[in-house]
């Protein structure tokens, strides 16, 4: 079963920004895989390294600081780690495309939006600047946005149709593989379920795979196949929906479940969440052992001075603990 | 308990090149001493212009803010320093609402100062314990904000509002900007601080989770107006107005088992310059009959202490 090479296989990929006065740690030994067609949502908190991870298969580290230090990133069995920058500037855009997160920002002002997607097309594909334009047309279609709209600049789009013109610029060229940063987190929650709505809805059109970065569980719940807990720059566990949502093991993945007011919940002067005490330690200054041990309700000794490697508990399911948290009914 | 706050016809217009924004156009309701009303819509639906107003950090267009049975809409200078020591706020913005260059123990004890007649060393026994209320380690006190996390800076966001034992505190998004775990422990500090102290709070946010969690009554405003207004669990469990339909069911929940069928709306927020008449969510509306572009709905009562304001709601009442 497992012949056939992944659209994606990141292995042990190790990305630091290098100061002066530190060395930050960013992303630690992240091993990771995105199969053609499926969605892997990575989900962690502010400064976990979610966007170093996209940012490093998409070959855009500002460098200097940041520098892969280790790892290779394949992408149909072809290694991307090392290639020169015009190599990349091929495969971005047209293999891998990525959604930032802020419309307002990742659009250039000045320009309209139709000749901003034109752009792209004509920098990947051999075509006439008329063929650019009517592709173009098309792909705005495809987002929602009527073709009549092509002429207008950006601030004549609200956040949400902003967001549709960035995700119509990044499909433009059909990538294989579309990164999305955290697409819908400026949006208000209406427009967040229509975009979400939408890139579903392209996503089994076209066949894309996408990795999807979010904080939010209820994103990930309703758009990824597979899921990778991120904290401070590791994998703390992965695995298929079920596992995470349903076997959660990590204490971590444990603590943010138990930090959301979800959705039973009601006013009750008794009742309080419990949430993860403390704060995510600097990523210049990491704990030696278990990264989250000085957090974690069952940390000890052990855990403190060793780093813990990834254990396979189910097929597909890893966590990085030794003390993880075995599925209710079992001892 | 008494009421603390009653709010009756308040407006906030804005004048804007093209015309008048209805930023806040007629909003009732009235706050029980103790009590959390939650504030929920979207960017633009007016919910933090309308807890700046009934501040009176911004003056009001028309209406009446009635805390503590007064009128405050025509207070003057001095007496708007009498009451702002009994009504505070906390904003969203950690990063922006603190002085840079101030440290930790001068924000907090700014107010105190500002109240004037109390010693120095009165301040710094107050000060220390507000840190202890909220949380704050002692050897926090010379820091500055630029030195600590999100969750601190709102804590002393937090510990500055309290500083002058207000009784009523608008939290306009404070946790938006915080990580889920640290949003955690803040929401549970706001939830313990009530309970210790009586606080009335009036809870803005875009969250409707958290909404949910921390209030006891919610308003739902949409374009200046409220649409909806009942007690948290009767608004989550059979919300009647379309657009809170809508809202709720557009939330992505953490939960593989249970998918709920969503309401898409079509097209967005309209604007609220010069609101056309009629019910103002009218074109979005999946409901939408001829005479609610024509007459405006009324805010009517439909259960016991459940109001709508929609000329459908027959039809849309959850089964």
């Amino acid at each position: 079963m497992e012949q056939e090479t992944k659209l994606l296989e990141v292995k042990d990929l190790t990305i630091q920004y290098i100061t002066d006065e530190s060395t930050v740690h960013a992303v630690n030994n992240v091993s990771l895989s995105v199969e053609r067609g499926k969605t892997l949502g990575l989900v962690g908190e502010t400064g976990a390294g979610k966007t170093t991870i996209a940012l490093g298969i998409i070959g855009l580290i500002p460098d200097p600081p940041g520098k892969v230090i280790s790892g290779s990133i394949k992408l149909e069995g072809e290694e991307l780690v090392g290639k020169k920058n015009a190599f990349m500037r091929g495969i971005r855009g047209k293999k891998i495309s990525m959604i930032f997160q802020d419309p307002m920002t990742a659009l250039n002002p000045i320009d309209t939006v139709g000749e901003q997607i034109a752009e792209a097309i004509l920098l990947h594909e051999k075509v006439t600047v008329a063929e650019a334009h009517k592709k173009a047309a098309d792909v705005l279609e495809l987002v929602g946005i009527p073709a009549a709209r092509f002429s207008d600049y950006p601030h004549q789009f609200s956040g949400g149709m902003k967001q549709r013109v960035v995700i119509a610029m990044s499909l433009a060229c059909n990538p294989d593989l579309l990164i999305a940063d955290e697409p819908t987190t400026a949006l208000d929650v209406t427009i967040q379920a229509q975009v979400l709505d939408m890139m579903n809805n392209l996503k089994s059109e076209l066949d894309t795979a996408m990795i999807m970065i979010t904080h939010d569980l209820g994103i990930i719940a309703e758009m990824c196949d597979e899921v990778a807990v991120i904290y401070a720059g590791e994998i703390v566990e992965s695995g298929g929906l079920a596992h995470i949502f349903d076997e959660t093991a990590h204490p971590y993945t444990v603590g943010l479940f138990n930090s959301l007011p979800g959705v039973a919940a009601i006013r009750d002067s008794k009742r309080r969440l419990s949430p993860i005490p403390g704060l995510m330690p600097d990523p210049s200054d990491l704990p030696k052992g278990c990264k989250f041990s000085p957090r974690c309700p069952f940390g000890d000794e052990t855990c403190e001075k060793a780093a813990q490697d990834l254990i396979e508990i189910s097929p597909g399911h890893l966590v990085r603990c030794r003390n993880w948290i075995k599925p209710k009914g079992e001892k | 308990m008494g009421t603390l706050l009653e709010v009756k016809d308040l407006k906030k217009y804005f004048k804007v090149p093209n015309g008048l924004l209805h930023a806040v156009d007629g909003v009732n309701f009235a706050l029980e001493e103790g009590q959390t009303l939650g504030v929920v819509g979207e960017s633009g639906c007016g919910k933090s212009t309308l807890g700046r107003v009934i501040l009176h950090l911004l003056d009001n267009t028309g209406g009446q803010i009635l805390f503590e049975g007064n009128d405050i809409t025509s207070a003057g200078k001095k007496e708007l320093r009498v009451l702002r020591e009994k009504m505070q706020i906390i904003f969203q913005d950690p990063f922006a609402s603190l002085n840079p260059r101030m440290t930790v123990s001068q924000t907090i004890a700014e107010p105190l100062l500002i109240k004037g007649k109390v010693s120095r060393r009165e301040i710094e026994k107050r000060v220390s314990e507000l840190m202890e209320i909220v949380g704050l380690a002692d050897r926090l006190v010379n820091t500055y904000p630029h030195e600590l996390d999100g969750g601190r800076r709102q804590r002393i966001g937090i510990a500055r509002a309290l500083a002058l034992n207000p009784k009523f505190i608008v939290c306009d998004e404070p946790v938006s900007a915080l990580d889920v775990s640290i949003q955690a422990q803040i929401l549970n500090l706001m939830m313990d601080l009530q309970d210790q102290l009586g606080l009335t709070y009036i809870f803005i946010t875009h969250d409707l989770s958290v909404v949910r969690y921390i209030s006891h009554e919610i308003l739902v405003m949409y374009l200046g107006q409220v649409v909806e207004k009942a007690e948290s669990q009767d608004l989550f469990e059979r919300p009647m107005h379309p657009y809170t339909q809508a809202l709720l069911s557009a939330v992505p929940l953490p939960d593989i088992h249970h998918k709920h069928e969503r309401i898409l709306l079509k097209g967005e927020i309209v604007s609220p310059v010069n609101p056309k008449p009629g019910c103002r969510f009218a074109a979005r509306c999946v409901y939408a009959e001829p005479v609610c572009s024509q007459k405006q709905p009324e805010l009517l009562e439909v259960g016991p202490g459940h109001s709508v304001s929609c000329h459908c709601v027959e039809k849309n009442k959850p089964k």
